[in-house]
């Protein structure tokens, strides 16, 4: 007999929603819908009290109204009636309702928690579960405070039903996701670890979720884990495919809990019992032999079960990547599925053989498969696949086979799918740099690059190319005799003529002995190209122009009657007209050793990581994070060459042939045109008002600008600060603790910063300097993200960065009347912000008079009549504008209060320093 | 952990929807029309996985996919899932629905959401696996159904039997209009002992 008979629902929900199947138009279906609200509502509101069938009947159409998209603001109390009924059948419904519609800060919670408590001391399993389940679906913190006692105890007590058992260890994870604070480790910690060895295979499946989640937060309190896991894994992995019974799917005994131990396996190093590690190889060998055998049966999912955990533990083999003879016959293994019919393992074996490619012991073993990739590349028919054969590449690349490697990814480029043309671009880039032998066919390469796939080309791909052009005077002339080929062509990317026009105007001289290279020709070519180009680039040539003039003196005539003509120095952009007037200006006051000075060839970049680098980085990271995560110092570093005599003007020729900064203002300063110095304070920032975010470390720098920020077992980061007017720079050290290296390090914070090295060996510390400018006034902190794996946990910190306005004082120093003067000046009502506030700490003299001066104001002396009440002055300094701000505090030691006026220009200010310094005393 | 799991029809049509993080109203409907319309363009075998869209998190996620007729059963998950494992999944999920509605058609899924859901709280809690084992799910599902009799035999009759009386008049019964969707197939239906 099937589970759900047909036929016995409820008559009037099906008419429902058979009438809107028939719905001819989508408005008809809103009619619909409307009446059918209404219809509800009305019955809802009605005064005949509805017995329990209507109560699921009208609910059950509100949900499969809410499953059509529509918002559903009403019935939420019913549901909850509902939940409190001693029927299954309308508090199961009352339940689903309120799991699917109900989100964790709905006012009805506390009437669901206490439902939620009488259901789960029924001792009725069903009622349990249903409670279990609903905690687990909404997961708010206010649940968490209500329960997270409790169901510790549900999961452990002696008594606890099976089904119960498995809920609740879910439930518990749930909350423990949500607010880790509230689930506090205790004597059941223990107990947990053991149900790893309880006789029920469904409370270990979902048993071993939680401990996998506890154990990346706590491992060390959870080590005993992994003896359990090995000895529970080796016994799965040796039972007959009968043994397990139900829990065998397809022959495959119990695959979806192998694949949790192995998961769970990989949170820690090798075990150093030598006889729980010796179990662990044989069971990690008789995995891999069994994917050698013939197959019990011939259906998919027989393999994919068998698969899955062959998948998992070739994960953990490279997790250990410390036993060289299983990490080769992984590889072997994954070479066999490159070539495999199943599109599913071709996609997973690509994917596992990036990480394997790191691995010293295999990294040669995974070059063997080179063609097979490249073949995959090119024949794949799934974008995905073809997405992952690419990432292998990428991840084999070498010295020794990188010509080979950028060769097929850029032929692959010419019919790439556009969704990952730019990621291949890049990576296309970074392999040609980081492996060019001989940098003409870096040139070669990257010019390639800009010709297939120009429109993919990012800034930082171009600037590179020219950073490296530069640094390396022997592909001078080699690139400056390429890039004029290449313009020879009558369709040109616009990139292609901004490297062309940058390099032309620095290096053009190197071919301009070829008469087929004249000076005459390189000007006309570049020329030719003008009047299809943006107005950066047109800049750019503006500025190419210009280097000409002191290249080529015999150019300099028909240079200046190219800018004095009307479309140049009449030209209705601004940026084009005051460029064209100043060039054509310096062309003819000049003299030539003025001139030679001031368009002397760019001195060579310093060198750093590749910008390229960062951004690649930044497009695989996570998702949602706002910050360009570019080398921001490599594009500052160049507005320093401006060179003196230019100074007043806005463009810059030899700085600006990037086109810097004639594009970061023009174009409402896009994020990547970014500066030396971080935008941090505009408005249109993200600001830092997620929860989670410690937030402890940054009110104890307020008045201080030196310290440790942040400490727990593993991490310590501190911090050291330095203000100048409105500028800032910030040093961060992090510090491992531990004895292990932190790998794929990270941080991220809402605004440009340096990357830092992925590595942290332990104990070692790194360091990463942020150069901070505070634009206009501001309240929200920029926020500082930390990710980097531990053992094969990942960990993730998140810190508000301790950077507040009161940094950017200037300590102002005034007689009394002077003081009392501007006091009264700024007495407009919305100008003061008053706190009275009780003493945290001690009211010693001398820390207070030390916390003022941290601040960054001057303590003036003999001003205020009363000797007990301390005044400070200040200039808060921003891009925008100066803000002078005034100080009084009053303490009252008999009451141990404070009180706290501050005055200033601006009311955001006067209130963001009032509520900062309130909380220093 | 499991993010999220989707049924819709060859239409995008949602049928069952099921969330285990919280997104506002909006975006889950956004995020169920980007799930199609990164799902439905892709031919038929091709790989069941595909990074997941923007709304979901982006390459942080993967769609694990399978196209049974006229559904399909996307479920979205982070880098703690095994692929092959969630496949696994989808295809106890199916196979289970198809025990409990006996040849389980779209419209098994229009009419009984509730059901649905409630087979799928045996298996998935959370965002975690809660059980796999078929036999042991369809046992809960069997127990609660056993109690909706025991309890409609005593209070439901009196308002059943009402709905019967007003059916009568009705022209056409629903089981009968929209017969249009055809069964799922499940392939390689279980070989169980």
């Amino acid at each position: 007999m099937p589970a759900v008979s047909k036929g016995d629902g409820m008559r009037g929900l099906a008419v429902f929603i058979s009438d809107i199947r028939n719905c001819k138009s989508k408005e008809a279906e809103i009619k619909r819908i409307n009446k059918e609200l209404a219809n509800i509502r009305s019955k809802f509101k009605g005064d005949k009290a509805l017995d329990g069938y209507s109560k699921k009947k009208y609910v059950c159409k509100l949900l499969f109204i809410f499953l059509l998209g529509h918002d559903i603001d009403f019935g939420h109390m019913e549901a909850v009636n509902l939940l409190s009924s001693n029927k299954y059948t309308e508090k199961q419904i009352g339940y689903l309702f309120i799991s699917v519609l109900v989100n964790s800060n709905s006012e009805l919670i506390r009437l669901i928690n206490n439902a939620i408590k009488n259901d789960l001391s029924s001792r009725n399993p069903t009622f349990m579960c249903l409670a279990l389940h609903c905690i687990a679906n909404v997961g708010s913190r206010e649940m968490a405070e209500a329960f997270a006692g409790e169901i510790p105890r549900i999961l452990v007590a002696g008594d606890t039903m099976d089904s119960v058992k498995q809920s609740a260890a879910l439930c518990l994870l749930r909350l423990y996701k949500a607010s880790p604070d509230l689930v506090l480790m205790g004597e059941w910690t223990s107990r947990v670890v053991h149900l790893l060895n309880d006789q029920h295979m469904g409370v270990v499946t979902a048993a071993i979720s939680l401990i996998t989640c506890l154990s990346s937060k706590n491992p060390d309190e959870f080590k005993t884990c992994v003896s359990l896991a090995v000895s529970r894994l080796s016994r799965i992995v040796s039972s007959a495919s009968t043994d397990l019974q139900d829990y065998t799917y397809y022959f495959v005994p119990a695959p979806w809990l192998s694949c949790k131990l192995l998961r769970l396996l990989q949170c820690y190093p090798p075990p150093e019992d030598g006889a729980v590690k010796g179990r662990l190889v044989e069971c990690l060998e008789t995995i891999l032999n069994k994917a050698q055998e013939p197959p019990k049966s011939k259906k998919v999912q027989h393999s994919n079960a068998k698969n899955a955990i062959l998948f998992e533990a070739i994960s953990l083999i490279i997790h250990y990547d410390s036993e060289p003879n299983l990490l080769v016959r992984a590889c072997n293994q994954l070479g066999q599925f490159l070539q495999h019919r199943e599109t599913n393992l071709r996609y997973l074996a690509l994917e596992s053989m990036c990480t394997l490619a790191s691995s010293e012991f295999s990294h040669e073993a995974v070059k063997t498969h080179i063609e097979t990739v490249i073949n995959a590349l090119k024949t794949e028919r799934d974008v995905s696949v073809r997405q992952r054969a690419a990432d292998l590449l990428y991840a084999m690349c070498d010295r020794s086979n990188a010509k080979q490697i950028v060769a097929e990814m850029l032929s692959y480029l010419e019919t790439a799918d556009y969704s990952i043309r730019e990621e291949m671009v890049l990576k296309v880039a970074i392999l040609a740099e980081k492996y060019a032998v001989d940098y003409s066919w870096y040139v070669d390469t990257i010019l390639n690059l800009i010709r297939i796939a120009g429109d993919y080309v990012s800034e930082e791909v171009w600037y590179r190319v020219i950073q490296i052009v530069i640094n390396r005077d022997d592909v001078q002339g080699y690139a400056a005799k390429t890039v004029f080929e290449a313009l020879q062509a009558p369709a040109c990317h616009e990139n292609m003529v901004k490297v062309g026009g940058y390099i032309l105007g620095e290096f053009g001289n190197l071919i301009a002995g070829d008469p087929r290279s004249s000076p005459l020709v390189q000007f006309n070519l570049l020329h030719s190209k003008f009047h299809l180009c943006s107005v950066p680039t047109r800049a750019l040539l503006l500025s190419a122009y210009i280097k000409f003039i002191n290249l080529f003196p015999e150019t300099k005539a028909t240079i200046q009657e190219v800018l004095r003509s009307d479309s140049q120095i009449r030209n209705s952009d601004v940026e084009l007209q005051q460029r064209a007037v100043e060039y054509l200006k310096l062309s003819s006051i000049a003299s030539t050793d003025v001139l030679a000075t001031v368009l002397e060839e760019m001195p060579p970049f310093p060198e750093r990581e590749s910008s390229i680098l960062a951004k690649l980085k930044k497009k695989k990271g996570p998702g949602a994070v706002s910050v360009e995560l570019e080398d921001g110092k490599e594009r500052g570093e160049c507005v320093n060459f401006n060179p003196k005599p230019q100074r007043t003007s806005t463009p810059s020729p030899s700085a600006d042939l990037l086109g810097l900064r004639s594009t970061a203002p023009a174009s409402g300063a896009t994020p990547s045109a970014g500066s030396l110095l971080v935008d941090v304070f505009s408005e249109a920032g993200p600001s830092a008002t997620s929860a989670g975010v410690n937030d402890d470390g940054f009110l104890r720098f307020v008045c201080k600008n030196n310290g440790v920020l942040f400490e727990n077992q593993l991490l310590q980061i501190g911090i050291k600060s330095e203000y100048r007017q409105n500028l800032g720079r910030m040093y961060l050290f992090y510090g491992n603790k531990t004895s292990v290296q932190f790998v794929s390090f990270n941080t991220t914070l809402n605004v440009q910063t340096k990357t830092v090295e992925p590595l942290v060996e332990g104990g070692a510390q790194v360091q990463q300097v942020i150069n901070i400018e505070c634009l206009t006034d501001f309240i929200d902190a920029p926020l500082l993200n930390i990710k980097f794996r531990y053992g094969g946990a990942l960990q993730n910190i998140s810190l508000k960065l301790p950077v507040t306005i009161n940094k950017f004082f200037q300590p102002t120093e005034m007689a009394a009347a002077d003081f009392f003067q501007r006091w009264k000046q700024l007495s407009q009502p919305q100008q003061e912000a008053q706190k009275i506030f009780k003493a945290s700490h001690g009211m010693d003299t001398e820390v207070l008079k030390a916390k003022l001066l941290g601040l960054g104001t001057a303590l003036l002396e003999n001003v205020d009549p009363n000797p007990e009440n301390y005044v400070c002055a200040g200039v808060i300094q921003t891009k925008a504008q100066q803000v002078g701000c005034l100080l009084r505090l009053e303490p009252n030691a008999q009451a141990q209060m404070y009180r706290l006026t501050l005055r200033s220009s601006k009311d955001t200010v006067s209130q963001r320093v009032c509520d900062l310094l309130a909380e220093q005393f | 952990m499991i993010k999220a799991i989707l049924i819709f029809n060859n239409h995008g049509k949602p049928r069952l929807s099921k969330f285990y993080e919280h997104y506002s109203e909006d975006t889950e409907q956004q995020i169920i029309r980007e799930t199609f319309h990164l799902v439905s363009k892709r031919d038929e075998n091709v790989c069941n996985f595909l990074e997941g869209g923007m709304l979901i998190g982006g390459s942080e996620n993967k769609l694990i996919y399978r196209h049974y007729a006229t559904l399909y059963f996307v479920f979205c998950v982070d880098s703690s899932e095994s692929e092959l494992g969630i496949l696994g999944l989808i295809q106890v999920f199916v196979e289970t629905l198809d025990k409990c509605f006996e040849n389980v058609c779209e419209l098994d899924l229009i009419f009984h959401v509730d059901k649905v859901h409630n087979i799928l709280a045996e298996m998935v809690m959370g965002g975690m696996v809660l059980e796999t084992n078929m036999n042991e799910i369809i046992t809960q599902v069997d127990a609660q159904n056993k109690m909706e009799k025991s309890e409609a035999g005593i209070a439901g009759a009196p308002a059943r039997a009402v709905s019967a009386v007003k059916n009568m008049n009705l022209p056409e019964m629903p089981r009968n209009i929209n017969i249009g969707d055809i069964s799922i197939k499940v392939p390689n239906l279980p070989s169980f002992k």
